[in-house]
């Protein structure tokens, strides 16, 4: 089976020629995300420009049964905008306008496709702060950000993404478009219906335009990196900062593997032989930083860093950011094909969790480097192998299993931030447990009863 | 001249690649922002992400290289954004290159018009200096003559195409005097000799710009070198490499190693971002020949870009200059910046002369359209990209814009020009020599009419 012609025609008379790609070289360009492994041609690529363009097609696919897989950017990392056969793959990166910056009300208004570095600039244009800051900032969408609920190095002190979104329009499978939240700081008039799409990766509705909660630009900030000969070092002094009741907004690790690959791309001046690095970041109230710096620096030292650097200025704490954030694609200069761990654990389980990963690749003989969200339980393990080497994933798929098991265990979950997918599909219901599962099938059933929004994503 | 007979067998350029290189892209996208067709269309075919996809494709027998793919392939800049953005360290560049030689050996985008064009310019004309320089000769004399002016107040020219008419003002201004005629075969160094070394005096670059050639012997002699200019030296093949014709930028390769033999000095130093590029890697060109393998390898350690040789080996300062300092931005040249990753060096050599203000560049390293031959195969990608550059050179103010690649000289020259921008564009090497001659840096000056 394939798309029919008379969808492709009807695309292309509701879109104009332009925007509807069938030749096979925009088709594989179109065919994977940012997931290792995986790969699927879709039937067909659209490009909106307008929310009233979402709503036709969605129309179309809805009276035809043809499934519908939304994209932003596909920076995804459990293959949420890989197609499924056949597909409609709806790409909305031309849906690019900052539509709205109000200042007296601290919100952003903006179209989905706007990629996430270009929401801070215009927040920090005004005077404003968009905390939120994936790795993949300077190229994932803001649609994409909510549809996965994306991290970001500050989450520590100042959340993730859902913490930002007041409002959301959303246009649903069969073209009705929906508004749900406002400016108002406070809004209890029924559900929360901005909640359930926030995360819904794709599968309940396509999000069109994004209303953003701004905060004030921080008056200062310091960076600091320490480093050191172990890597339950660097654990202890996360928890004792943290016990110390200070709130840092990043407190970022790296081990010795993922630091090699990082300085190699980045040239930053990490140290380079070490077994951890720790990068710490306060923010605020001038004195309030001073003061946490110093003793952010003292715990560290107090637990035998073998250095502490203090960023001199903000052009070099934003270098060190930006080669922290480059970390996951670094990584790939010494493996063919890299599969990150994304499995989360409250803060207190973080140095037993880093031990049984170790253990874990020395079990299954495989290679990794782990950097990650220390500050948020949030680590990546990311297994350096090659995907050719059937019998070598077939230990990682063993690997993971067992990390996900002991991630539940200590009372963690089996993604912090990267979604479900398909990567993780089959590792939700055990985690999630029989009541969740039938209320969100049921949930999912209601907005979608043709199930047209990326089908098998998820859960089935 | 003439195309390969249809008999010879296909090789697969991206078959016969190390599959590691194929590989090594994870697909994360972070290189997307900084791709100049991307961002204009914002289609991920138009993408390096995109591109690599299907070269992949090709190399695992998903995709027959199509005409589709092969007019992709010739969409893309190759301005080596891609690279310096990745973290991954795909390498674009190799990829690059054997995905265009696919192209030409597939004989994907043959048409008459095409067939000659190449076949005149990259098969022919830069494949002989001689010939390169008789045309200049000729073209010479079509400007001097003033049949140049000539033809353009005319008329005439109303009666051709549009296209037509803009590659006709796109015509560079040739040297009155070539390299050759400018330079003395060995220069000697201005007080102690420090260094021994050869200047590649390059085709385009000895054709419009043969003055930046003398600049750069002047420069380096001030600097301690004894300057070593051969005659008759060929092109460096960066254009062919470019443009998928291994074999002859193999021929040119060993060709420019016997004329410039590297035992020979202690650097060979290239002044033009696009050559460089291509002059360091003569080792992977000629590594499966056991004649010239080695003796490549050392030609790439000798190879330095102009700035990289000067800036660590210390600038001799110029005499303090009078009056007002000059307001100066510089353009990022993608092959010197992208390529050969010297960034910091220019900036330093142009602060080092006194009656200069050196201002960044907003987006200096985007490119300018230029890309080799780029602007004539692909004027509308090309047009707005020289656009968005000539609007940020005027938001800085300055009045001398240095880059230092002569596609990057033309190009800029060319766009500032029409948009009524009165800046001078110059080459950094040759703000020093007026600086090191006490020349206060001219302001605006000599843009070709
Ligand atoms: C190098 C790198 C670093 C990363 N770092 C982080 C990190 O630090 N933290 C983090 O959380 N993630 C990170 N990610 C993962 C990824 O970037 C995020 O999940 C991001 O939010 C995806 O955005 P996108 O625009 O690329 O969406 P896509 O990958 O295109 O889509 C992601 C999912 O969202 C759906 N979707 C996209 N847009 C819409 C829309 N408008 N409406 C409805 N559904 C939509 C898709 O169907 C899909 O299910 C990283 C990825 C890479 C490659
Ligand atoms: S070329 Fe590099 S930056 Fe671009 S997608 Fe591939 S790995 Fe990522
Ligand atoms: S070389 Fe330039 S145009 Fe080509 S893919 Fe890379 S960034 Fe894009």
């Amino acid at each position: 089976m394939s798309l029919s012609h008379s969808v492709i025609e009807r695309l292309r008379s509701i879109l104009g020629s332009d925007h509807v790609l069938t030749a096979r070289e925009d088709l594989i360009s179109y065919s994977f995300d940012g997931t290792a492994a995986l790969q699927q041609l879709p039937g067909v690529v659209v490009l909106a420009r307008s929310t009233a363009d979402v709503v036709a097609v969605l129309k179309l696919a809805t009276e035809t049964k043809t499934p519908v897989v939304t994209r932003g950017s596909g920076t995804g990392l459990s293959g949420g905008s890989l197609p499924s056969a056949d597909c409609i793959v709806l790409c909305l990166v031309k849906l690019d306008r900052i539509l709205e910056v109000d200042a007296a009300n601290l919100t952003l208004m903006t179209e989905s496709g706007v990629t996430t570095i270009q929401i801070a600039e215009a927040a920090a244009a005004a005077g404003l702060f968009y905390p939120p800051d994936p790795g993949s900032m300077k190229i994932s969408t803001i649609g994409g950000n909510v549809a996965e609920n994306s991290g970001g190095l500050r989450g520590l002190k100042y959340g993730i993404t859902r913490n930002y979104v007041m409002g959301l329009e959303v246009v649903l499978p069969d073209g009705e478009v929906l508004w749900t939240g406002n400016k108002c700081v406070k809004d209890v008039a029924g559900y929360s219906l901005r909640d359930l799409f926030i995360g819904s990766e794709g599968t309940l509705g396509v999000i069109t335009r994004v209303l953003l909660k701004l905060l004030p630009k921080p008056a200062a900030k310091k960076t600091l990196v320490a480093t050191y000969d172990q890597m339950d070092r660097a654990a202890q002094t996360v928890s004792d900062i943290i016990a110390a009741k200070i709130i840092p907004c990043t407190l970022e690790f790296l081990d010795r593997t993922t630091v090699r690959c990082v300085e190699d791309f980045a040239k930053v001046g990490l140290p380079v032989d070490c077994e951890a690095v720790l990068l710490m970041e306060t923010d605020g109230h001038p004195a309030a930083v001073a003061e946490e710096a110093s003793l952010m620096e003292a715990l560290a030292r107090r637990n035998g860093a073998i250095e502490v650097r203090v960023a001199r200025d903000e052009a070099e704490a934003n270098r060190l950011a930006a080669a922290r954030r480059s970390a996951f694609s670094a990584l790939a200069r010494v493996a063919p094909t890299t599969i990150l761990e994304d499995a989360t654990v409250p803060r207190s389980e973080l140095a037993r969790m880093i031990r049984f990963v170790e253990g874990i690749a020395r079990k299954y003989s495989l290679r990794i480097g782990t950097f990650g969200h220390m500050g948020d339980g949030n680590l990546h393990p990311t297994f350096l192998t090659d995907e050719r080497n059937k019998e070598e994933m077939a230990r990682v798929h063993h690997a993971f299993q067992e990390i996900f098991d002991e991630a539940i265990r200590l009372g963690g979950t089996i993604t912090g931030e990267h979604g479900i997918g398909v990567a993780k599909k089959d590792f939700l219901p055990k985690f999630a447990g029989d009541a969740s599962m039938r209320v969100m099938r049921e949930l999912r059933r209601a907005l979608d009863p043709q199930g047209i929004l990326n089908p098998g994503k998820m859960f089935d | 001249m003439s195309a390969a007979p249809s008999s010879t067998p296909v090789v697969s350029h991206l078959k016969g690649l190390d599959y590691s290189v194929v590989q090594q892209c994870m697909h994360c996208g972070m290189c997307l922002p900084t791709c100049p067709t991307y961002d204009a269309t914002k289609l991920e075919r138009h993408s390096p992400r995109g591109r690599i996809a299907l070269m992949r494709a090709i190399a695992d027998d998903r995709l027959e290289p199509t005409k589709t793919f092969a007019d992709e392939m010739y969409f893309c800049l190759g301005c080596l954004a891609c690279m310096t953005a990745c973290p991954a360290g795909v390498n674009y560049a190799e990829l690059f290159e054997h995905a265009r030689a696919e192209v030409e050996s597939r004989q994907l985008l043959t048409s008459p018009k095409r067939t000659f064009i190449r076949g005149f310019t990259v098969k022919w004309l830069f494949m002989d200096h001689r010939r390169l320089t008789a045309v200049g000769r000729a073209m010479r004399l079509y400007q001097e003559l003033g049949i140049q002016d000539l033809v353009r107040g005319s008329g005439v020219m109303k009666l051709f195409p549009k296209r037509l008419r803009e590659l006709e003002a796109m015509t560079p201004k040739v040297q009155s005097q070539f390299s050759n005629e400018l330079i003395a075969r060995v220069t000697p160094a201005t007080g102690a000799k420090r260094f021994t070394v050869a200047v590649l005096t390059g085709c385009a670059q000895d054709l419009i710009f043969s003055d930046v050639n003398r600049d750069t012997v002047e420069v380096l002699a001030m600097n301690g070198c004894e300057v070593h200019t051969p005659p008759d030296q060929p092109c460096c093949g960066s254009l062919h490499a470019h443009n998928g014709e291994w074999a002859l930028a193999q021929q040119l390769a060993r060709r420019m190693i016997d004329v410039l033999p590297p035992e020979r000095y202690d650097a060979i130093i290239t002044n033009a971002g696009g050559c460089g590029s291509h002059l360091k890697h003569y080792h992977k060109l000629l590594e499966g020949d056991p004649a010239y393998a080695e003796r490549a390898a050392l030609w790439d350690r000798k190879l330095k870009d102009i700035h990289e040789f000067l800036v660590p080996a210390g600038i001799v300062s110029p005499p303090p200059a009078e009056g007002p300092k000059v307001r100066v931005t510089y353009h990022e040249s993608c092959h010197l910046s992208h390529g050969q990753k010297v960034v910091t060096q220019p900036r330093q050599l142009l602060n080092a002369i006194p009656g200069i203000e050196l201002v960044e560049l907003p987006e200096a390293t985007w490119c300018c359209g230029s890309a080799g031959i780029y602007n004539l195969t692909q004027p509308e990608m090309a047009g707005q990209l020289l656009e968005r550059k000539v609007k940020h050179i005027r938001s800085t103010g300055a009045r001398v814009v240095a880059t230092a690649n002569p596609g990057c000289l033309l190009q800029v020259i060319n766009g500032c020009q029409s948009a009524g921008v009165s800046v001078r564009v110059a080459h950094p090497v040759t703000l020093l020599a007026e600086a090191y001659r006490a020349e206060a840096p001219k302001a605006v000056a000599a843009v070709p009419a």
